[in-house]
């Protein structure tokens, strides 16, 4: 598919959200904003961008806006990829969009877990790869390396199980 | 007095003990022919060739720890294996092994009992013993022991079914139900009845591997699925009661193959008891062979290959023989 | 009247079938499942978090320990990000031997994939015909790189040594070798009837579903979808060799087998055709922030000693930008998001993992399947935990 194509029926669809490009070495990027966010995806599946590839948050941690969230899409009719950034502050929430792709239930549960950004609308929103009762999330920046109870045994009793 | 007691408790010890042995190294021929089926040597360690791993892996399981699980029905849990190991010895009893011998001029007869329902003893025991597995199962307060022990009992009703009328076409061809008859009817090679009943044959071969628990039928232990199935909780002495009891069924199959179908202790040449063991182990054979290739059925697969074809065949067999043999007078 | 209950049956992390800490709670109808959630994070070492703070060259053997069955196919991946990401260009021959490298991690993978598949279904022989041709390929890991399952043969900016003529004759003589392996693993399955009964018509699912629960790989392409990497984005000369996707039908169990068989082919027919046109020239690119200098040069210049310690020692630092580049492993799409900041040390690595989203769509394939099917279904989606858990 012609991403240029793509994007002006994107711009035409949804008029309003404020799309800044960029080239990621051969891949296009749009940054979308949060409020535009849902009905982008939704046009963009529309489109044709059937698959989810990965779901990528990053802690970009001075920033006021803290984190990024980028979905990396494809269209499996002619390979085309596309990335879609949305910036996040640390006190919002993304609309999850695992209601147009199955692949983003996990993708976005690993973000949340390993990033701590929350997912409004996700169905099953729970930590995927830290135990349940883990504190912190182990990919910001400001969690330390060694973890935080490093020096401390570890304790069978107080891991909670999901079932 | 003698005749009565001692030459009966004598010859009970000597079978039991060879028998026994014998059930040992059927686990070392196991281990050794899938090793080789499999690009690999199998024990080799102890001993020559490994032959000392029945006693090595006895003199382990006897000094392992007896482990009962919290949640187990403990009365039961201990129960199962003596259950599953004394009805699988006591089949022993009624193979014959071989011709009557001569010995300090008394007659021995190589088996301990002739009772005239030698087949059905035999049917009811295994079935009995099919308790200990279901049992054990069910008492290891175990999700996959549970789940092994209602496989099994599902599959052992069914395949019994097709199991006895296989032995009834053998019955009705030999007019009698003991074994020593049905090996005596078998004199000469063209008399064998694998000659004279080829689908009893196949039909018991298929529903004794299925009563075995073996592939392509194991599903009471299926290791990949339930993890070992019943004896999932089961270690130390107990494990290797059932697992000793395991090997007993197959020798017993073994040896029945041998009895019904094979002509039993009859051959050229070399003695009886020689002919009898050549052929059981060759079907034994045959069983470690099967489990090498061939993959595991589905549970409801096996219940519908008893239920739709083995059972079905079974009876028109059963009825094919009933003619034929009342035609022939 | 009776009321059906079901039974909660916690399958794993230490069950002989998941293949290593998967766990399933699967809830049971009898033997019938009619709800499974897939639990992971029982290998989960915090990569992705130790990446952000160890220098490039030193990320690459932490790569080995994705998907572990399928080690150079993991370096690859990563030495593409970074390369692009760098703007270096590897030397011809390095990429043959790259792809040499990568295909024999592939048919690593697969055999460990048959013959644990094939011993979940119950199948016990297979596996050691197959560990018998995976020992070969183990011997020339150790021959060309010194380490058998975890090579870490491919570096950044080429490969760790030359190709020695032992290893170039061992791989001649595993290319003429294989097809008369394959053919046996073929005689053992693929007509069997019990093994058709076990997996024709399990599992199934659409192209369509596939890819919405964003599958890649062999199993997506077991749905009938013709999307490789290798030809999707041609990388490390993949675009030199003549191989076929192979795509199933129906996307049942059967099919993924079948993929993964004829992938078996594809691949020894890949490295046939890279070792035959092994280009001559050096194995490592000249740039001098990446290329270690050579031990004479080190012993008589001393600015070469210098620049050594400096890109062993500090490593190379790497232009700011982001990317996403993909390579094909043995299980599907894995790709590497890479931000770089200008340091020695990536501000972040986001490893796409194709396992975690073959593992994300087992609720899908399970529900309605019996327990039995259920290790024919987790061994056909061929899931490694060292990938899902990262």
């Amino acid at each position: 598919m012609e991403i240029e194509k793509a994007l002006i029926a994107l711009s035409t669809e949804c008029p309003d959200l404020g799309l800044k490009r960029a080239d990621r070495h051969g891949m296009p990027e749009i940054t979308v904003s949060l409020e535009s966010f849902p009905q982008v995806m939704k046009t963009l599946r529309a489109l044709g961008f059937d698959m989810l590839s990965d779901v990528v948050g990053i802690d970009r941690m001075p920033r006021p806006v803290r984190f990024d969230v980028i979905y990396l899409l494809m269209a499996m009719e002619d390979f085309s990829r596309l990335a879609v950034k949305v910036e996040v502050a640390q006190d919002r929430e993304v609309p999850s969009v695992s209601g147009i792709w199955n692949s983003a239930n996990w993708g976005e549960r690993e973000v949340f877990d390993l990033l701590g950004i929350g997912f409004s609308g996700h169905p099953d929103l729970r930590r995927i790869l830290m135990w349940e009762n883990f504190e912190g999330h182990p990919l910001r920046k400001d969690f330390p390396l060694e973890g935080k109870d490093f020096d401390k045994p570890f304790d069978t009793e107080t891991i909670k199980d999901y079932f | 007095m003698t005749d009565l007691l001692i030459i009966p408790i004598i010859k009970m010890l000597v079978i039991f003990g060879v028998c026994l042995f014998f059930v040992a190294y059927t686990t070392w021929i196991e281990r050794k022919a899938l090793g080789h089926f499999q690009l690999r040597y199998g024990p080799m360690r102890v001993g020559y060739h490994g032959l000392l791993q029945p006693l090595a892996d006895a003199v382990k399981n006897f000094f392992k720890e007896e482990v009962v699980p919290d949640n187990a029905d403990r009365a039961v849990f201990l129960m199962a294996p003596v259950i599953s190991i004394s009805f699988a010895v006591m089949l022993l009893a009624v193979i014959p092994f071989g011709p009557a011998m001569t010995i300090f001029g008394k007659r021995i007869d190589l088996y301990l009992a002739n009772p005239s329902i030698g087949i059905l003893f035999i049917l009811g025991l295994a079935t009995i013993g099919s308790y200990g597995t279901i049992l054990g199962g069910w008492s290891s307060g175990n999700k996959y022991g549970y789940m092994g022990g209602l496989r099994a009992s599902a599959m052992i009703i069914s395949y019994e079914l097709s199991l006895a009328f296989a032995v009834l076409s053998i019955i009705m061809v030999t007019g009698s139900f003991s074994l020593v008859d049905m090996v005596a009817a078998q004199q000469h090679f063209w008399d064998w009845n694998i000659f004279r009943e080829p689908v009893a044959f196949l039909v018991f071969m298929i529903s004794g591997i299925a009563e075995l628990n073996r592939t392509p039928f194991d599903m009471p232990e299926a290791e990949s699925e339930l993890c070992c199935g019943y004896n999932i909780e089961y270690s130390s002495m107990k494990f290797s009661l059932f697992f000793l009891a395991e090997y007993t069924h197959l020798f017993v199959f073994a040896s029945l193959v041998t009895t019904l179908f094979l002509g039993g202790w009859h051959g050229p040449v070399l003695p009886g008891l020689v002919w009898f063991f050549v052929k059981t182990f060759a079907v034994i054979f045959v069983c470690i062979w099967i489990r090498a290739t061939i993959p595991r059925l589905r549970y409801d697969k096996v219940m519908k290959l008893e239920w739709k074809f083995l059972l079905p065949v079974a009876l028109a067999n059963v009825i094919a023989t009933g003619v034929v043999v009342a035609l022939l007078g | 009247m009776s009321e059906s209950k079901t039974v909660t049956l916690n399958m794993g992390p230490h069950h002989p079938a998941t293949h290593g800490v998967l766990r399933v709670v699967l809830e049971l109808d009898g033997e019938t499942i009619v709800n499974a959630t897939p639990v992971i994070g029982y290998l989960h070492r915090g990569i992705e978090k130790i990446c952000e703070s160890r220098t490039y060259q030193q990320i690459l053997p932490l790569t080995d320990r994705l998907d572990y069955s399928a080690a150079s196919a993991n370096n690859l991946g990563y030495c593409v990000a970074v390369e692009k990401l760098l703007g270096i260009e590897v030397p011809k021959r390095a990429q043959y031997l790259r792809v040499i490298m990568a295909e024999f991690a592939r048919i690593m993978g697969h055999h460990l994939w048959l013959g644990t598949h094939a011993l979940d279904i119950g199948a016990m022989t297979v596996i050691f015909y197959a560990f018998r041709d995976r020992e070969m390929i183990m011997a020339m890991n150790e021959e060309i790189a010194g380490y058998r399952l975890t090579p870490s043969f491919i570096r950044i900016g080429g490969v760790a040594y030359e190709a020695t003529d032992d290893f170039i004759a061992k791989v001649r003589k595993f290319v003429a070798w294989f097809p008369k392996a394959l053919e046996g693993y073929h005689q053992l399955l693929t007509d069997n009837k019990i093994w058709t009964t076990r997996t024709m018509n399990i599992g199934k699912i659409s192209a369509e579903e596939a890819i919405n629960h964003g599958l890649t790989g062999p199993s997506l392409r077991g749905s009938g979808v013709a999307y490789d990497v290798r030809k999707a984005f041609p990388y490390s000369s993949y675009g030199d060799f003549d191989f076929k996707i192979p795509i199933g039908e129906n996307g049942d169990v059967y099919d993924r087998y079948l993929v993964r068989m004829e992938e078996f082919k594809q691949s020894i027919a890949i490295i046939a055709q890279a070792i035959e046109n092994l280009p001559s020239g050096p194995v490592m690119t000249d740039n001098p922030l990446v290329a270690s200098p050579s031990q004479p040069e080190v012993q008589t210049d001393i600015s070469a000693l210098i620049r050594r310690f400096m890109v062993n020692a500090k490593g190379t630092p790497v232009p700011s930008g982001e990317l996403y580049s993909a390579v094909e492993g043995a299980k599907g799409e894995l790709g590497f998001y890479l931000v770089g900041d200008g340091s020695e040390q990536p501000y972040r690595l986001k490893i796409r993992s194709s396992c975690f989203y073959l593992a994300s769509a087992l609720p899908r394939l399970l529900v309605g399947h019996m327990v039995a099917d259920a290790i024919a279904i987790i061994g056909s989606l061929d899931v490694v935990l060292g990938e899902i858990d990262r």
